[in-house]
């Protein structure tokens, strides 16, 4: 098969099997070079597993992958120009910083003073100079994983893979290094695989997610896509909040498909999921994409009794029934102009779904 | 913790003290009778006078140690030149027993590596397996090395057999047979504290290793040998110091010419043709010898820039 090689990773219908249990079901999938990737979902979903696969530390069962071009399945990891950041940064315990860094350098021929040099330049590219003599043991959380980056990064790799390298952080401290993450790949331009269970962390980095679930890829696409127009019942749970409804079409026009709710009422949306009439699908509306007001303003709106108003700060969150006791969230945001859509509980609201914010899902 | 809240807090602090005193009180009789007074015992027999037929005279004397280090030549009446009979047994024994830590490392190390990536699940089995040998008394697994490397033992008859020699290996009464011996004897204290430290280790870090373009051998010198290194030095201190006082290796398989310090120690106590203070001087010195050593091990040790972990 012709390949190619201005893809930084091509996956071609790799599979991992453990004995009987399947990890990875036939995924096929190209990251371009240059590019921050990431791949999404819970754990168990084979997103590690895949990147271990590229890193060279789990053998392929079947299919190949390809670094710019070249077949790469079959190297050992120390054949393989491509470097990990591990979840728990995996440092040498009895070697200081700057040993660390320059481990990778010295072992690709370099001779000692010139792989310090080179690691002494990159600790200053992650702000760590002031640390090189210490051992990994005497810095914190948050130095660790930037040593671990440093090292990483250090052999010039073609594409740098971090398997949850931020996970061990607490939350002020990950945000900062989220875009620290982001900055050091655009410095660099070298190719990030990055590994999460964490959407936030997804959304902020990305150039473009891979979600995964059960051993197979969801959806691909970049952060907005995957936000806005969810492939599945699955992507549009796992990423964000959202209120999913199942829906059965009642009729549809090219662009457009009126999808009835259990409890009777109707609402447009859009029809391209391949769907017939009559046929179900699930709805996934995001809470921040409706409002209520105390008067009908559109004649789509449709009626509901706030329950409960949950402040979150940059937000209100309003839980609603609606015909016979549906629930469903409305997002308000805060504004210093008052909340004048938020409504106390028990007050009957009309609630308006902004126009192509209901997304129809056959799966 | 006792001890951190006791300097926190005066009053408490006294009471815990007493308890702790007290539940000390096992460890610290347990340590005095049955290792500072033989020790002790030792000491002071070594500077009395030999009784003809075994035991001794309450007689201060430094005979012992001048027989030790000292030639007197034939009538004992020259003046004292360097000894070397008992000094070459020393050196013998410390060469014997060196010899058969490196050989019980190189075997024991692979092995333990071996059993501590195995499933979790099976490593108890095999630690059995290594263990089980170690039921029967080591007499006895001593003679039967002896059965086993004699000359019409099994091992020359297998190699006759198969036609590899065509006169039976002198094994038996041998410095190789020693060596295997002591090997034989101690090799799960080389397997077992390596073991337990290649369990502890983090291969997350070799895989790092890898992942920086290191070798597997590479991997194995500078990331692996370095973290388990305090159960490599467990390992070789618990299999050299038993080895060079043991006797009943060089006895039953190294015959009269591979004479080694516990033979030695042990012939001065047996029976009536016994030296006992030259027994106890040997004594001495052996464990002067073995102090040092391990003096030297601790000091290492404690350096900061050698700590693995």
């Amino acid at each position: 098969m012709s390949q190619d090689s201005t893809n930084a990773i091509d996956v071609r219908q790799a599979v991992k099997r453990y004995g009987d249990f399947t990890a990875l079901k036939t995924i096929s999938l190209s990251i371009h070079d240059n590019e921050f990737f990431t791949l999404l979902g819970p754990s168990g979903c084979g997103k590690t597993t895949l990147l271990r696969m590229i890193g060279g530390f789990e053998d392929v069962t079947e299919g190949e992958i390809f670094l710019y071009g070249q077949e790469i399945e079959s190297l050992p990891p120390n054949k393989r120009p491509v470097n990990t950041v591990f979840q728990n940064y995996a440092l040498f315990p009895h070697m200081n910083v700057l040993d660390n860094v320059s481990f990778g350098l010295e072992m690709l021929g370099k001779s000692k003073p010139e792989a310090r040099q080179r690691a002494g330049e990159i600790l200053e590219l992650v702000q760590l100079s002031d640390f090189a003599a210490r051992k990994p043991a005497q810095l914190s959380g948050g130095q660790q994983q930037r040593v671990a980056l440093a090292r990483a990064l250090a052999p010039q790799p073609k594409v740098l893979l971090l398997d949850e390298p931020l996970s061990a952080l607490d939350l002020k401290l990950r945000k900062a290094m989220q875009l620290e993450l982001k900055h050091l790949q655009r410095e660099t331009g070298i190719t990030f695989i990055f590994v999460t269970h964490d959407q936030d962390e997804a959304l902020t980095m990305s150039d473009r997610i891979a979600v995964m679930s059960a051993g197979e890829l969801q959806q691909l696409g970049d952060a907005r896509d995957i936000y806005e127009k969810p492939a599945n019942r699955f992507v549009a749970d796992f990423i964000g909040e959202t209120n999913l409804i199942d829906v059965t079409i009642k009729s549809q026009d090219g662009q457009r498909a009126l999808c009835e709710f259990p409890n009777g009422l109707t609402l447009t949306c859009d029809a391209r999921a391949g769907l017939e009439d009559g046929q179900t699908g699930h709805m996934s509306i995001r809470p921040e994409r409706m409002k209520l007001h105390a008067a009908q303003v559109n004649p789509e709106n449709f009626t509901g009794r706030v329950v409960e108003n949950v402040y979150a700060g940059t937000h209100v969150q309003s839980i609603l029934h609606l015909k016979d006791d549906m629930k469903l969230t409305v997002r308000t945001q805060n504004s210093d102009l008052g909340n004048s859509m938020v409504f106390e509980p028990g007050t009957e609201v009309f609630v308006d779904v902004e126009r192509g914010a209901a997304r129809l899902m056959a799966h | 913790m006792a001890g951190g809240t006791a300097q926190d807090n005066g009053t408490q602090g006294d009471t815990y003290k007493e308890v702790r005193d007290w539940l000390l009180a096992p460890a610290w009789v347990t340590l005095i009778v049955l290792v500072l007074l033989p020790v002790l015992l030792m000491l002071v027999y070594s500077f009395l006078t030999k009784e003809f037929r075994g035991g001794v005279i309450w007689e201060f004397s430094f005979a012992a140690y001048e027989q030790f280090f000292c030639d007197r030549g034939l009538f004992g009446d020259e003046p004292c030149a360097i000894e070397w009979t008992y000094i070459n047994i020393f050196w013998r024994s410390i060469w014997q027993a060196g010899l058969a830590t490196i050989l019980s490392l190189l075997i024991g190390f692979p092995t333990a590596y071996f059993i501590a990536t195995r499933p979790a699940h099976v490593r108890p089995l095999w630690v059995f397996l290594i263990t089980i040998p170690y039921w029967v008394n080591l007499l006895i697994r001593t003679v039967s090395m002896r059965f086993m490397l004699r000359e019409e033992g099994p091992i020359n008859n297998a190699l006759m057999w198969s036609g590899l020699i065509d006169n039976p290996l002198q094994m038996i009464n041998t410095n190789f047979a020693v060596q295997i011996g002591l090997f034989y004897s101690y090799l799960p204290f080389m397997v077992l504290p390596i073991y337990a430290a290649v369990e502890r280790y983090n291969f997350t870090l070799s895989e790092a290793a890898s992942d920086l373009y290191a070798s597997k051998w590479t991997t194995l010198r500078r990331i692996v040998l370095p973290a388990v290194r305090p159960g490599v030095i467990a390992g070789c201190i618990l299999v050299f110091v038993p080895s060079l006082g043991a006797f009943l290796a060089p006895d039953l398989l190294g015959g009269a010419k591979n004479f080694m310090i516990g033979s030695l120690i042990e012939e001065q106590f047996k029976g009536n043709a016994g030296n006992w203070p030259f027994g106890a001087a040997a004594s001495m010195i052996l464990l002067t010898l073995v102090l040092v050593i391990l003096t030297l091990y601790a000091r290492q040790q404690a350096r900061p820039d050698k700590g693995a972990r």
